[in-house]
Parts: C-alpha cells; sequence; structure tokens
C-alpha cells in the first residue's frame, strides 16, 4: 500500500474521531468537513474522479454548510452544564466497539478470498458515467430526482413557521 | 493484507465512530453527523469494491455510490429541518430532554 493510502486513511480517522469527540459543536462540524474532504482524497486515489468530486460537491460544499446553519440556528454551540455526552454513554461505546470487532473480525477472515481486481486503474471517463446513467441505470436516476424533490418539499414543509397554529 | 482490506479497515473504523457518536452524544445535530459519517464509511466500502472487484468497467458500485451519495444528501437536509422544528417546539436539541412524543 502507499504511503498516500495511509496519511488519507489517518487524516479521514481524526477528522471523525475530533466529529465525534470534541465539545464545541461549530469544532465538531469543521473536524467533520477535514472527515468528508479525506473521504474525497480517498476516492480520487481509488481511480474514482467522478465520485471523489461528487463528494466534495455535495457535502463539502452542502452538507458541512448545513450543518453549520442547523447549528447556529439552534444555539447548539453552547455547551451544556451536564455534559455532551448521553446518559448511557457506556452502552453506546460498548456497541460500538463490539460492531468494529465484528466487522474488523470479518475482514481479517476473508483476506485470501478478496478480490485483487486489475491492477492498472480502470479509466472511467465523465461521459462513460453519463451514458451508464442515461441507459442502464435512467429508473434509480428518476427516482433519486423524484426523492431529492420530495425531500426539499419536506424539508421546507417540516422548517416552515406555522403562523396559524400560533394564533 | 491487500488494499482492498485496508480500505475495507478503515471504513469499518470509520463506521464505529460514526456508530459510536450518534450512540453516546446528546445534541441531535451531533447524532445526525455521526449518521453522516456511517453513511460516507458505506460509501468508501462501495469504491473500493468497485476499484478492486473483477469487472470495473460496468460501473456498479460507482452507480451504487453516487446514488448513495444523493439519497444521503436528501437525508441530510430532512434531518436538519427535523432538528430545527424540534428546537424551535422544545427550545432543545438535548435528546435526552426529549422524552414525550407528544408535545
Amino acid at each position: 500500500m502507499s504511503f498516500v493510502f495511509y496519511v488519507l486513511a489517518v487524516l479521514t480517522l481524526a477528522g471523525g474521531l475530533a466529529a465525534v469527540l470534541l465539545k464545541n459543536t461549530v469544532h465538531c462540524a469543521l473536524a467533520l468537513t477535514v472527515a468528508f474532504a479525506g473521504l474525497a482524497l480517498l476516492f480520487l486515489e481509488l481511480d474514482a474522479q467522478f465520485a471523489g468530486f461528487a463528494q466534495i460537491l455535495v457535502y463539502i460544499g452542502a452538507v458541512a454548510i448545513l450543518v453549520v446553519f442547523a447549528i447556529l440556528l439552534t444555539r447548539g454551540s453552547e455547551t451544556p452544564k451536564d455534559g455532551v455526552y448521553s446518559r448511557n454513554w457506556f452502552a453506546g461505546l460498548v456497541i460500538a466497539a463490539a460492531v468494529f470487532a465484528v466487522l474488523g473480525w470479518a475482514v481479517l477472515q476473508s483476506v485470501s478470498g478478496l478480490p485483487h481486481g486489475p491492477s492498472v486503474a480502470p479509466t472511467v471517463t465523465v461521459l462513460q458515467i453519463g451514458n451508464a446513467l442515461m441507459s442502464r441505470y435512467v429508473l434509480p436516476l428518476e427516482i433519486v430526482a423524484l426523492l431529492l424533490t420530495a425531500a426539499m418539499i419536506g424539508a421546507v414543509i417540516v422548517a416552515m413557521h406555522e403562523k396559524e397554529r400560533a394564533k | 493484507m491487500t488494499p482492498l482490506a485496508n480500505y475495507l479497515l478503515v471504513a469499518a473504523l470509520l463506521f464505529s465512530i460514526g456508530l459510536a457518536g450518534a450512540l453516546t452524544r446528546r445534541n441531535a445535530i451531533l447524532v445526525l453527523i455521526g449518521i453522516e459519517l456511517m453513511l460516507n464509511a458505506a460509501n468508501l466500502n462501495l469504491i473500493a469494491f468497485w476499484r478492486y472487484g473483477p469487472h470495473p468497467e460496468a460501473l456498479t458500485g460507482m452507480m451504487f455510490a453516487i446514488f448513495s451519495i444523493a439519497v444521503a444528501a436528501a437525508e441530510a437536509a430532512v434531518g436538519l429541518g427535523l432538528v430545527i422544528q424540534i428546537h424551535r417546539h422544545a427550545h432543545t436539541t438535548d435528546l435526552d430532554a426529549m422524552n414525550r412524543m407528544k408535545g
């Protein structure tokens, strides 16, 4: 494995850990952006250029900004006086550790059976992705379009002020 | 260790970090951040299997990851809208304080 992979993996995992562990919510959002950027670079390292740039556009450009907006609108950056972790944090930690143990065990058990794949990077152009989206994957594409429209309308309706009920 | 196994281990670790965040934090926005990390770990698995699988030219894993990114964006928009509405209603985003379904 290349040196670049280890640097990117450490960057991503450190960003994820900081996003989960930091006390100030705004710092968590910034650490989340670092984790997203590390993941986008990992996608580029895996020769998935389109997915990497889509990750940068969607996650760093939209989701991280949305999270920051939500934190500012809910005044979530104030640290609560009774700690940032929930009452049963220990059970959550044990469950997460158990899940990681199972996943890691499964991966390590199946190392010999994993596919090695082509050693040369597959060249995938945006033209090929567009052709596939318009031919073989056209039905999922339409469903995603419908889902995004429904989610947008739903988010606006959910977050809208209900003035008539306030009277 | 094959390269694919390394990527799978990183994804498993990231998934567990996200799960720990979603299960242990009080703030609803931090729980959503944990869920986003879990979704991203799944995307990393999809891309890694696409790259090292037998037929990368079929684009299956890549397409799955792209659709997953779109669905995750929709989930984030609706989830954060819900958090904002709950904060307006209950004046808190502390999940331990939300113990009633009826407002």
